[in-house]
Order: C-alpha cells, then sequence, then structure tokens
C-alpha cells in the first residue's frame, strides 16, 4: 500500500467529517438539531476517553502486563454506573452556570476566583500537552508503519514531519468548528458530532480487528482462551497496588480531565442524556476491552518476535496481508487520536483563554484606563491562537521526547496530573465549608508535587533532573528523592506519586478550608452549587443597579456578537414587559447577562467584566453593613414615630376626655343654672303673689295679713336658705373654705347632731343605738362643718326614714388613720337606680315641697367631707338607708401627707 | 425513611423511586469490590515456590472471562435502573431529594 495512497484516505476521512460537521452546525444554526442532541451522540462524544492510546496502547498494554489494561476503563465504569452521586449533581451544575471547562467549574465555584481558574488551567496544560504528543506520535507512528516494513528501520525525519502536518491539520479542524463563534453555551455542535462519528469508526475499527484475531486467526473464543492462557507471562500477574490504584485513578480521570469535562458537562444539553449515558458508555468501554487481550495474544503469537505490541492493531492484518482491515484500523487510530486533540486543544484553548490571557488583557487595559474594545473578536482570536498553542506545544514535545516512552506510561502521568483537581471539584460539589484559599493551597501542592515526584522524572534522568538528584535526593537529602519521598521508596513510581500529591493535596485543601473565611461571594457560591437541587432559580448577586442599558449593550455586543446580543437584550426587555432593546437594569437581568456571558469568556471573567461596567456593584460585606445600618436606622426612626403617635393619640383621648368633661360640665351648669332659676322662682312667685295680694286688697282682715305676711316671711328665709347653701357649695367646691381645726371628741360632735336634728319632724321619737366606746374618739377636724354633716345625715333620716318604729344606728370604726362612722336607718332604704343621684345637686328623690329642702344637702355633704379629707357614700344592703363617712384622725396630719393627694381639698370636685 | 401508613398506596411510586436511588447508589461499590475480587486468589507468597511457565499460573483467561461477566453485569443493571430514575430526571420531585445523601459539611 502506497504512503500517498494513505494520506489521500486520511484526507478523503477528514473532508469527509469536516462536512459532517459543518452539515451539523448548518442545521443546528437553524434550529434543527434534535438528532444531535440525541443521548446516542452524547454517549458517543464521550468516546473521546478512548484515545490513541486505547486504540493502540491498551493492546501494548495488554502485551505487557495482561489485565492491567483493564482498569483504564473499569474505573470510568464505575464512575457512570454510579451516575446518580456524582455526575448528575457535576452536569447539572455545569448546565445550570454554563460552566465553560473544568477550570472555570471550580474558579466559580471559589468565589469567581481567576487565580484558582489559572492554576487549574496551567495544570492541565501541563499534563495535556505530553498527552496531545502522545496522539501525533501515535498518528506518526501509524503512518511510518505503512510506509515500512513492520520489522524495518523507521525514519524519524519523516514521522517528525507527518506529526507537524497532523498537528496543523488539526488546528485548523479545531479553529474551524471548536472557534467558528462564542456560543452562549460554549458548545459545538459540528465538534461533537464529527467525534461521534470518529467514536464510531473507531469501535468498529477495533471490533473488525478483534473478530479478525478471534475467528479468523484463531478458532474462536474458546481457542482464544486457551492461547491466553498460554502465552501468560508471570508479568501479566494482577498486581493488587496497581489494580486498585489504577482503578481509582481512572475513575478520577474520568471526572476530571479536561476534555471529558468537555464532552461531559459543557456539551451536555439535558440530564436525560447522562441516564443514557450512564450504561451505554460502559458498554462502550466494554466493547472497546473485550478484543484487546485476544489481539494481544493474537500478535504475540503470531507476529515475529520484538514487533512493537504498541502496533499491533494495526501490524496484525497487514502481516497477514489484510491491506482493506489495516486501513480500516488504521482509520480507527487516526479518529481516536484526531477526537481526543480536537477536543482536548478546545477545552485547553478555553481555558488558557479566559483565565489566562483574557484576565491578563482586561487587567492591562483597566490599568491604562481604556475602553475594552471588540472583546468578540480578542477572545475569538486569543481562543484560535491558543490551540495553535497548545497542538504547537504538543508538537514542541514529540519531537524533543522522540517518542521514546511507551503509550500508556505517558497516559498515566497525564491521569496523576489532572487527578489533582479532584479534591477542589468534589469539595465544590459536596461541601459548603471549602474555601478558596484552601482550594489554592491544596491544588499549588498536588501540582508541585506531580511535576517533581512524577512529571520531571519521566522525561528520563539528565534531562530535567539530574541523575545524581534521582538517586540521592536534592542537596543529598535522600528522603527528598523523587521516587522516595518521606522514604517511602518501596512503592511503584506511579502509585507513589498518586499517594503523596493526592494525599496531601486533599490534606492541605481541607485544612486550608478549616482555618480560612470564605468572602461572601464564595459562599453564596458554594450554596449555588452544593445546593443545586434545592433550589428553584440562580442565586442573586447583583444588587445596585448602576450602569446604564445603554452602557452594557454594546459590552454584550462584543462578547455575544451584535444580533445576538441584542436579541437577549430585547427578551429580557420583553421579560419585563417593556418593549425595545433597552430593559431595565434589575438584578435579575445582570445575573441573566452574567451567566450568558459566563457561556462565552468564563464566570470570572464575565464578573470581572460586568463589575467593570456596573462599577463595584459586587455585593460586599461593607454593602450588607452599610445596607443593615440604613435599616436600624430607618427602623430606629420609625420607632420614635410610633411612639411619637402614640403620644399624640393619647394626648388627644385626653383631650377628647377633657373636651367631653366641659360638655358635660357645661350641660350640667346649665341644669344647675335652670334647676337653681326654678328654685328661685317658686319662693320669688308665692312671696311676689302674696305681696302684690296685700298691696292690692284693702279689705283685708289683720289675720289675714298676718298669714301672707307669714307666707311671705318663710318663703323669704327658704330663699336665704337656698342662696347660703349655694354660697356654701360654691365655696366648698372650690376649695376656698376656711377649716377650724381642733381636737374633739367624735362622740360629742354625735351628740350635738342628735340634738340639732331633732327639731326637724320633731314628732317622731327616734331609738337611737349608739355605742360610748367606739364613739369615745378624739379627732382633729373641723367641728362645725363635721357636725354640719351628721346634722344633714339625722336630719335626713328623720325626714324620709317610713318605718313606724323609726331607729337609728350609729357604727364608729376605727382603721389605723382612718374613722369610718355608718348612720344606718330601718326605712326603705334608697332604690338601686338613684343611689348614684343622691350625691347630685338639686337631687331629691321624692317632692321638693314635702322635704322642703332645695336638694344641696347631701351634695354640700360631699363637698364637705372631701375638704376634710374624708368621703361619705352610700352603703347598700343593710337594712335600710346606710350613709358612711370617713375622715382622717388627724387631718391637720393628714393634710401634710403628700400621697393621699387626691382625698385633699384641692383635688376635691 | 418509611412510608406514611394512610397513604401507602400513593407513595409506593416515589418509594419505589427512592430506593431505586439507594440501588444506584449502591451499584459502584458493588461494582468495585468483584472487580477486586481477583485480588484475593492464591499468588506466589502463599505458594513456595511457582515454576515461570507453569501453565496457568496468572489465570489471565479466567480472569478475563470473571472480569467481562461483572462489567456485562453492572452494565445491564445500570440500563434498567436508568430507566427507573429517569422519571426522577423529569420533574424534581420533592421524594427525589428526600433521602439525598446530606454533603458533610
Amino acid at each position: 500500500m502506497s504512503f500517498n495512497y494513505l494520506v489521500l484516505t486520511c484526507l478523503a476521512y477528514v473532508i469527509l467529517l469536516f462536512f459532517v460537521a459543518s452539515a451539523a452546525e448548518r442545521s443546528a444554526a437553524r434550529g434543527r438539531a434534535g438528532w444531535l442532541r440525541s443521548p446516542l451522540v452524547y454517549t458517543l462524544s464521550l468516546s473521546v476517553y478512548c484515545t490513541a492510546w486505547t486504540f493502540y496502547g491498551a493492546v501494548g498494554y495488554a502485551a505487557r502486563s495482561g489485565l492491567e489494561f483493564m482498569t483504564i476503563y473499569l474505573g470510568p465504569t464505575l464512575v457512570f454506573v454510579g451516575w446518580w452521586v456524582i455526575l448528575r449533581k457535576l452536569v447539572r451544575i455545569g448546565r445550570e452556570n454554563r460552566v465553560t471547562s473544568i477550570a472555570d467549574m471550580i474558579s466559580a465555584r471559589y468565589g469567581k476566583s481567576n487565580l484558582l481558574g489559572a492554576i487549574v488551567t496551567l495544570l492541565c496544560v501541563a499534563a495535556g500537552t505530553p498527552y496531545i504528543a502522545l496522539q501525533l506520535q501515535s498518528i506518526a507512528q501509524s503512518f511510518t508503519v505503512f510506509a515500512t516494513d513492520p520489522t524495518g528501520v523507521e525514519l524519524a525525519t519523516d514521522r517528525n514531519l507527518i506529526a507537524f502536518w497532523v498537528a496543523a491539520g488539526l488546528a485548523l479542524f479545531t479553529i474551524a468548528f471548536g472557534t467558528r463563534n462564542l456560543d452562549a453555551n460554549e458548545q459545538h455542535p459540528g465538534v461533537v458530532i464529527a467525534i461521534a462519528v470518529e467514536a464510531v469508526v473507531k469501535l468498529l475499527a477495533l471490533i473488525a480487528v478483534g473478530v479478525f484475531a478471534v475467528w479468523i486467526v484463531a478458532a474462536g473464543p474458546g481457542d482464544i482462551l486457551t492461547r491466553i492462557d498460554a502465552q501468560a507471562l508471570p508479568e501479566w500477574q494482577i498486581q493488587p497496588g496497581r489494580w486498585t490504584g489504577l482503578i481509582l485513578l481512572s475513575a478520577i480521570a474520568i471526572i476530571c480531565l479536561p476534555r471529558m469535562f468537555q464532552v461531559l458537562v459543557v456539551e451536555n444539553t439535558n440530564d436525560q442524556h447522562l441516564a443514557t449515558a450512564s450504561w451505554a458508555f460502559p458498554l462502550y468501554l466494554f466493547l472497546m476491552s473485550l478484543f484487546v487481550l485476544p489481539i494481544a495474544v493474537v500478535g504475540l503469537e503470531v507476529m515475529p518476535a520484538g514487533s512493537n505490541p504498541d502496533m499491533f492493531v494495526l501490524t496484525l492484518p497487514l502481516y497477514l496481508g489484510q491491506d482493506g482491515l489495516a486501513l480500516l484500523s488504521f482509520l480507527g487510530g487516526f479518529s481516536a487520536a484526531t477526537s481526543m486533540v480536537i477536543v482536548a486543544s478546545l477545552a485547553l484553548a478555553t481555558m488558557v483563554s479566559n483565565h489566562l490571557v483574557v484576565p491578563l488583557w482586561l487587567k492591562a487595559r483597566a490599568s491604562r484606563n481604556r475602553d475594552t474594545g471588540d472583546m468578540r473578536l480578542l477572545v475569538l482570536s486569543v481562543r484560535r491562537l491558543s490551540i495553535a498553542l497548545v497542538l504547537g506545544l504538543g508538537y514542541v514535545y514529540y519531537t524533543i521526547t522522540g517518542g521514546s516512552a511507551a503509550l500508556a506510561a505517558i497516559g498515566l502521568i497525564a491521569f496523576v496530573g489532572v487527578a489533582q483537581t479532584l479534591p477542589a471539584l468534589l469539595g465544590a460539589l459536596f461541601w459548603r465549608g471549602a474555601s478558596r484559599t484552601g482550594a489554592a493551597l491544596g491544588l499549588t501542592v498536588g501540582a508541585a508535587l506531580w511535576v517533581y515526584t512524577l512529571f520531571l522524572p519521566s522525561f528520563g534522568p539528565d534531562v530535567f533532573l539530574s541523575a545524581q538528584l534521582m538517586e540521592q535526593g536534592p542537596f543529598g537529602l535522600s528522603w527528598l528523592r523523587p521516587y522516595g519521598l518521606f522514604g517511602v521508596n518501596t512503592l511503584d513510581p506511579l502509585l507513589h506519586a498518586l499517594f503523596w500529591s493526592l494525599s496531601l493535596n486533599a490534606l492541605v485543601f481541607c485544612v486550608g478550608s478549616f482555618v480560612t473565611f470564605p468572602s461572601p461571594i464564595e459562599r453564596v457560591q458554594a450554596a449555588l452549587f452544593v445546593d443545586i437541587f434545592d433550589r428553584s432559580g440562580p442565586a442573586r448577586s447583583w444588587t445596585r443597579p448602576v450602569a446604564e442599558a445603554e452602557d452594557l449593550l454594546p459590552m454584550a455586543q462584543r462578547i455575544l456578537g451584535v444580533s445576538e446580543a441584542q436579541a437577549f437584550f430585547s427578551a429580557q426587555a420583553e421579560l419585563q414587559g417593556k418593549t425595545g432593546f433597552l430593559p431595565d437594569i434589575t438584578p435579575e437581568f445582570l445575573d441573566a447577562l452574567e451567566l450568558k456571558l459566563s457561556g462565552s469568556v468564563g464566570a470570572a471573567t464575565a464578573h470581572a467584566m460586568l463589575a467593570q461596567s456596573v462599577g463595584t456593584a459586587v455585593v460586599s460585606v461593607e454593602d450588607l453593613m452599610a445596607v443593615a445600618s440604613e435599616t436600624a436606622q430607618i427602623m430606629e426612626y420609625s420607632a420614635q414615630l410610633e411612639a411619637k403617635s402614640e403620644e399624640l393619640s393619647r394626648t388627644a383621648r385626653k383631650l377628647r376626655e377633657a373636651n367631653e368633661m366641659l360638655q358635660k360640665l357645661s350641660v350640667q351648669k346649665d341644669a344647675f343654672l335652670s334647676q337653681i332659676s326654678h328654685e328661685l322662682r317658686t319662693p320669688m312667685t308665692s312671696i311676689r303673689a302674696f305681696s302684690e295680694i296685700m298691696m292690692d286688697t284693702d279689705a283685708m282682715t289683720p289675720e289675714e295679713r298676718t298669714h301672707f305676711a307669714q307666707i311671705i316671711h318663710d318663703e323669704s328665709i327658704r330663699l336665704t336658705r337656698l342662696l347660703d347653701d349655694l354660697l356654701d357649695l360654691s365655696v366648698l367646691e372650690h376649695g376656698q373654705v376656711q377649716l377650724n381645726l381642733g381636737p374633739v371628741l367624735l362622740s360629742d360632735l354625735i351628740d350635738k347632731a342628735i340634738t340639732a336634728s331633732n327639731s326637724v319632724q320633731g314628732d317622731r321619737k327616734f331609738r337611737m343605738l349608739r355605742s360610748r366606746d367606739g364613739e369615745s374618739v378624739q379627732i382633729i377636724t373641723d367641728a362645725g362643718r363635721m357636725t354640719q354633716v351628721f346634722i344633714n345625715i339625722l336630719s335626713n333620716a328623720r325626714k324620709y326614714c317610713i318605718s313606724d318604729d323609726p331607729q337609728m344606728q350609729i357604727k364608729v370604726r376605727r382603721q389605723a388613720q382612718l374613722v369610718e362612722v355608718d348612720f344606718i336607718d330601718n326605712g326603705a332604704g334608697i332604690p338601686r337606680d338613684k343611689q348614684a343621684l343622691i350625691f347630685e345637686k338639686f337631687s331629691r328623690l321624692t317632692d321638693s315641697m314635702q322635704a322642703g329642702g332645695a336638694g344641696l344637702g347631701l351634695a354640700i355633704c360631699r363637698e364637705i367631707m372631701h375638704n376634710l379629707g374624708g368621703d361619705i357614700s352610700y352603703v347598700p344592703g343593710q337594712g335600710g338607708a346606710a350613709f358612711r363617712v370617713s375622715f382622717p384622725l388627724d387631718l391637720s396630719a393628714h393634710m401634710s401627707t403628700p400621697d393621699s393627694h387626691d382625698t385633699t381639698p384641692a383635688a376635691a370636685e | 425513611m418509611t412510608p406514611p401508613r394512610h397513604s401507602q398506596f400513593l407513595a409506593r411510586d416515589s418509594y419505589r423511586l427512592r430506593r431505586l436511588m439507594d440501588a444506584v447508589r449502591l451499584l459502584p461499590a458493588l461494582g468495585l469490590l468483584l472487580f477486586l475480587l481477583p485480588l484475593m486468589r492464591r499468588t506466589e507468597t502463599t505458594q513456595t515456590v511457582v515454576p515461570p511457565s507453569s501453565p496457568g499460573t496468572p489465570a489471565t483467561a479466567q480472569e478475563a472471562v470473571f472480569l467481562f461477566l461483572v462489567w456485562a453485569g453492572l452494565v445491564l443493571a445500570a440500563l434498567l435502573m436508568s430507566r427507573g430514575l429517569r422519571h426522577a430526571l423529569d420533574v424534581p420531585t420533592r421524594a427525589d431529594e428526600a433521602d439525598k445523601p446530606a454533603p458533610e459539611e
């Protein structure tokens, strides 16, 4: 088979891929990407895990170490069948936050930190470059297999040239389909569909060679099993350490490898696809590895001794004259290598541009205080340059090492490198307490250990690390030897590096997280990531709208492209119920915009750019505290207002009460005036009438004259008494009364009162029930006034007690400084509804003429008692009318005591 | 964990779903255990002298068959489980999160 024919086949295959990819892009652009986004395509795109290392190297690996090659697939199988635990969450978080790469994921989780993004990017580039070199090597090697005799000498110069052209071609393809546009979700349907096609090709090729080996060369599965046992070498024995360690390592790698993250998380459109991939991808791996051992065994048997087992897949059919099968196998290996290179360089370029170049450029621009220019073109250019850079690095790496190492070794070294992101990644998914500092320290320590114990030594002695250092450690410190760190020198170098780098990484990460304190934005992101399933909408991170939509639109246009940005803005405006291109700058809008931008340039950069445009509108602790103190002030103010308003309402209530009282008083005054007019008018009328009679009538007997004069006199006396009472009441009410205080015996007062009251209806005989002992109380008071009260009570009793055998009981009680005197008669008493009225002015229970008084007696009594520091009250339920008079024992002492203020004369009504 | 007694029939679907989630979490552990089984056979250290050409010493063929069988079993189990778990993905239900493993904090 001619070399040119091979090149032509390759070109034809690549052109086919171009066609498929551009067709997919076109139909995706037209929105008819339905079948492009099927679970099958998703699963097939995951096959980017199976690189040329798998395709060629696994057979070589099996030929050298037996079943150990399977570990590379068993780990991913376990991760995928257990997809519910980690992958589901990873994919959901990645999709909802528009994560663009594993560096973006870690950076976004830990407070959108660019430092972390840069660390992860550097680590991934360091680990990914040799891996890309490996693919170039395998392609070049497969070319030379055709160009030379399988056992003949290969031309190194040709291989470098081939590798160069392959690298250039792949760079072109990746740039064409990977950076066609800055898609909002960083998804590339063209690339994905090409990868899926290549996945089918490489699977078919490997199965074809396998079937050829099992059923054509050997006599079927049974025969193969016999041959396996016949060929088994002692080295094929499963080594427990490597077996377990490699299963673990490959399980980690399937999550952490940048290219796997790209197809698994970034290109994912639906959780359902993951459900399918959970079994379909392990099945794919199963089929990929099923024929590896048979091919290796048949190759070892058939091929001449000294053939490179890494190339058995290709050389076996070629050796046995199956040129067509060999070509298919070649295309399978080519597919495996190219798909890996395309996705890996795309993923790495995204990381390099988003986390290294653009942030640096933004910083440089910001320091020179200039506008950010056309970001869109810049990002795309940086992306394209990065792809070329990554592939160039791979090519340089390939030419320097010259393809000396076995293929599988480089793959595993890369695995350990990317595995350093595992602690930070798992912390991002499950541990809210994981902090940025912890992640940065852990990553740095892990990466440094990986470089020192595995990466640099892998180049061989005296390339980076001298043989002397490898043997004796730096500065003669043997416990720092790269393969024998801390005296642990019995381990397999790979496991040694894996153990130390990963365990110290995790330890530093945890301790760093324990002792540091995360920033607010970090904690917001932590909650957003860890509780992804507990939440309905994305968390809020923008609070104060500062920028204008006019400022944000040009910026968005620079990144998203004019039409896309305008469509986004108008859609957002429509969401807010507005028309046109300029929505209100709400926190929700800013969040949506940031999410949209982060799909293109990564979370950290998007956040930084928005912050630049919006101003420092990011929520900071200071902002929160300011808001809190404003709130506190408002609350205090409102509390003051509340107190004031309560005071006002209290005052208003008082005023209302006072007003009501005034109105009542006014009514009372009117009633009083009308009452007093009536009281005055009655005697005046009779006086006038009788005096007119006396004036007009001459013929009047002396008896008549005397009678009329008597009536006039009586009425005048009544009038005088009424006026006296009124004056008395007025004086008492205004507290202007002069009291003549002096010591007096209570019994004397009662005696005097009884004597004085006897004149009222003198014909009635009252039986007086008294207790001389109880009455013999020395009091200090105004004797005259007190007697007046007693007389009034006793006189009333004489007037109103209707009993046939009237009696009056007088009881005296002494309670500390208070004396109570009860006057109880055996009459009908006072009806309940009148009891409240009897102390009012002009209140008479019966006809006034019968009583012969003005109805002021008890009112005066009450005023007197108030003036005397006491009270008079009606006590119901005593068998008759019962009045209780209470007064202090010593009025002079009582008046000087301030706490009995309410009974002092001044306060009395 | 136990479904409310009065609504046993209503809760049956979501109960099955939650147990299915338990099972899918257990599956990788089971797979790992089985994948590690080949490590437990007799080795040189348990035998005094093993001639290098002793036929079948590394029982590679036997182990390969075992491993591929386990592998196929895992694929089948994952296939069956993923059908049931699809329902949980359609609408994120409360039951979905009811016994989600609490993130260690």
